[in-house]
């Protein structure tokens, strides 16, 4: 057999038309040209010119790591300031005068040196030392020599021994710059000196910098909230405790929690009114149910509108009549979900079984009864496992409604991003964010599972699979 | 009546008795925990909100009705504003399709590498599996924001961020269609000494292509309201032509935009059931 006889025997299964062999072919060209137009469209390259990997390491480094300030000025080098994070209200040494002695706040890695200066130790067994008109730092890595930093007589900042300086020095007009590592930080300006020392960790997320439980830490806190003497007289440990933590002025608990709750309860509203307003309109809009095409027709295309009209402009629109809350983010998802699952439950119900609708009308119910006990039971696993999947994807639709301004986390969370310095709150409510998230899919998941037995096909699939039945 | 009924349908009687108790008692206290749960947490909205839902309520309809009037006068030129506009809706798509391509492909290995029936270590299916998790937990909307922080105003960010998210949520899907494909494909490659490779290309792929499509397609349309959203905070597009617009009270060119918005929308919404339908070979 040639191959013109297998083509004759088999034409309906040997390809031969060019335009039906190669159109997979011209796809997979088509994709490749649209990826190089869109690639240079979208000025991909770019990103050589913004992205600044030092910028970004620094921000990271500020997500799981705290640094504390020691700042001196060169016109009151008494009065030396240590601060957490250089914040005005958390300073563990004020601006004071050495000869009064050590204020109760001293770190444990600051002391006074033989001269009087003040000693700083680094993790990198370094110390930057502060005198009164220089600053020096020894011991550290790469070079053994102590390095002298002064000002000039035009009060600029110079390094005394210049010959072979580390490369972690960059010498400039008006400053030098220390920073062998992320961890250690010495800054040297015309006006101030300022050291920075890093450590791994979340600081003062318990308590906040004044709080009179902070020298306990949370364990011991806990243990005194049961027993132990009064660490207010006024109030008991454990209302202090709780207290204490939600008002944390450096992570703002209490605060963050209710934005969360807030976010919560306006996906959970938001699904619950949307399941109750979509699954009687559902009824109305099948036509096994509803003889009236008119009021179907009617139906469809609100639910359409509902569904097009996207949530960002129905949160617009709530926007301008509730104000920024938690309404704006209810209805907004309230809405345009009564859309999705009232077109959804209406081709549910449509796709229903006729059978066991027939088998009650046999028993002489009427209509409503028919519905009660020949649909209802058919569409009712399908209707809440799609309500749990919408309750899912609209948590995290109530973050971003929350960020167009509806409040909640979504807010706080953009508000955290934009002061551009709080890196470890907006690492802690993406966290926040991320568990609840989580939660609620594994949550929603073993439900659905549970209601539909072991499928775990997605929702759209099992729409398609009932419609092919 | 009672006694003259045998025995057991006396028992039988009382059981339902008592079967329609437990369970009316059941439907009355999910019934109660569902309103609990409404009236707790319109308590929570209505401290959180600006405005109480009384007073907010009537003003519903005052921003349509503001928008539309502003259109109004401005008269018959309105038409053209969906011209001027056109652009932007273009690259706003523009921005969904690249990004659904790439989160597309990303997906496809992820799956592969987070489905059972083709790995066998299971701590790999694990790893793969809680990174697709993570990708897919986040909100675009987080990623976008803090990449826009670094990488400065553009349509870069939102693009990264929506093929993170798009990866992470199809990839969970693809690798559920995978693994839910027949095995003997699999089994008859292999047994003719099929490489990994040539089992994944004609046993599963040809198998899975339909639904990775569907989903695919489902994803395109979800991409395309995300991006509108992305450039509400500065990934360019029509959603920042929305904000500014909004923001500057032009009512004319705010309703061409949302005009624009919705009927891409709903236009894709139809051409994408279409699709869907024909792929899974249910035209109706």
């Amino acid at each position: 057999m040639n191959r013109s006889e297998i083509i004759k025997n088999y034409s309906d299964i040997v390809v031969t038309k060019f335009s039906s062999k190669m159109w997979s072919t011209f796809l997979v060209l088509g994709i490749i040209v649209y990826l190089i137009i869109a690639i240079l469209s979208l000025d991909i390259f770019q990103i050589h010119k913004k992205w600044s990997p030092e910028r970004a390491s620094l921000f990271a480094l500020d997500t799981y790591a705290h640094k504390d300030h020691v700042t001196m000025k060169w016109s009151e080098p008494d009065d030396i300031i240590i601060s957490f994070e250089g914040s005005r209200w958390s300073q563990y040494v004020g601006p004071y005068q050495k000869s009064d002695g050590l204020p109760e706040r001293y770190p444990e890695w600051t002391s006074i040196g033989p001269e009087g200066e003040t000693k700083i130790s680094f993790k990198n067994g370094g110390f930057a030392n502060l005198y009164d008109d220089k600053v020096t730092i020894e011991n550290w890595p790469d070079t053994k020599e102590t390095l002298v930093f002064r000002l000039d007589a035009q009060g600029k900042p110079y390094v005394e021994n210049v010959d072979n300086l580390p490369k972690w020095i960059r010498v400039t007009e008006n400053k030098i710059e220390v920073r062998p590592s992320l961890y250690e930080r010495v800054q040297v300006y015309s006006k101030k000196v300022e050291v920075h020392r890093y450590n791994l960790g979340w600081n003062y997320f318990w308590f906040d910098f004044d709080s009179p439980l902070e020298p306990y830490g949370i364990w011991n806190a806990i243990s005194l909230s049961f027993s132990g003497d009064r660490v207010d007289p006024n109030i008991s440990n454990f209302s202090l405790l709780i207290q204490e933590f939600l008002n944390n002025d450096m992570w703002h608990h209490g605060q963050i929690l209710w934005a969360l709750l807030e976010t919560i309860f306006m996906a959970l509203l938001g699904t619950l009114l949307a399941a109750l307003l979509g699954f009687p309109l559902a009824f109305f809009a099948a036509y096994n149910v509803t003889p009236f095409k008119f009021v179907r027709t009617i139906l469809r295309r609100l639910f359409d509108t509902l569904r097009g009209i996207d949530f960002l402009i129905w949160s617009l629109i709530f926007l301008r009549a509730f104000g920024p809350g938690p309404f704006t983010g209810i209805f907004a998802i309230a809405i345009t979900d009564t859309g999705t699952l009232g077109k959804l439950m209406s081709e549910a119900i449509e796709n229903t079984e006729e059978k066991q609708q027939e088998g009650v009308e046999s028993t002489g119910a009427n209509k409503t009864l028919q519905h009660r006990f020949g649909i209802i039971p058919q569409i009712l696993p399908i209707f809440i496992s799609q309500t749990l999947y919408y309750l899912e994807s609209n948590t995290r639709g109530a973050v971003i409604i929350g960020a167009m301004g509806a409040g909640g986390i979504g807010l706080q969370l953009l508000g955290a991003i934009n002061t551009g310095t709080s890196w470890e709150n907006v690492m802690y409510m993406s966290l926040l964010i991320l568990g609840v998230v989580i939660f609620m899919d594994t949550m929603s998941a073993k439900v659905r599972r549970a209601l539909i037995g072991d499928e775990t096909l997605g929702a759209e699939l099992q729409l398609a699979k009932m419609a092919k039945k | 009546m009672q006694s003259s009924l045998p025995e057991n349908l006396i028992k039988i009687e009382n059981n339902l008795k008592s079967l329609t108790r437990t369970r009316s008692i059941y439907s009355f206290l999910s019934i109660a925990a569902l309103i609990a749960v409404i009236y707790s947490g319109l308590i929570v909205a209505e401290t959180g909100n600006a405005t109480s839902i009384w007073v907010g309520l009537p003003k519903f309809f005052d921003y349509p009705v503001d928008l539309f009037v502003g259109s109004w006068e401005y008269g018959y030129r309105w038409n053209l504003l969906l011209l001027e506009y056109l652009p932007d809706l273009i690259s706003t798509i523009n921005m969904a399709l690249f990004s659904t391509a790439m989160g597309t492909l990303l997906a496809f290995f992820l799956s592969i590498f987070s489905s059972r029936n083709l790995i066998k270590s299971k701590t790999t299916v694990l790893i793969f599996r809680r990174i697709m998790d993570i990708c897919r937990s986040f909100p675009e909307l987080v990623i976008a924001l803090v990449l826009l922080y670094l990488l400065g105003k553009s349509a870069l960010p939102a693009v990264i961020a929506i093929i993170i998210h798009t990866a992470g949520a199809l990839g969970k899907l693809f690798s559920e269609a995978i693994e839910n494909v027949d095995k003997n494909p699999i089994e008859g490659l292999e047994s003719c000494g099929a490489s990994w490779f040539t089992r994944i290309r004609f046993g599963v792929v040809t198998q899975a292509l339909p639904l990775f499509l569907t989903y695919t397609i489902l994803r395109f349309e979800i991409n395309i309201r995300a991006s509108t959203i992305l450039g509400f905070v500065g990934a360019g597009g029509i959603g920042e032509q929305l904000y500014t617009n909004i923001q500057w009270k032009y009512e004319a060119d705010t309703i061409a935009i949302m005009f624009l918005l919705v009927s891409t929308i709903i236009a894709l919404d139809y051409l994408s059931s279409y699709w869907r339908k024909s792929l899974i070979g249910l035209k109706s």
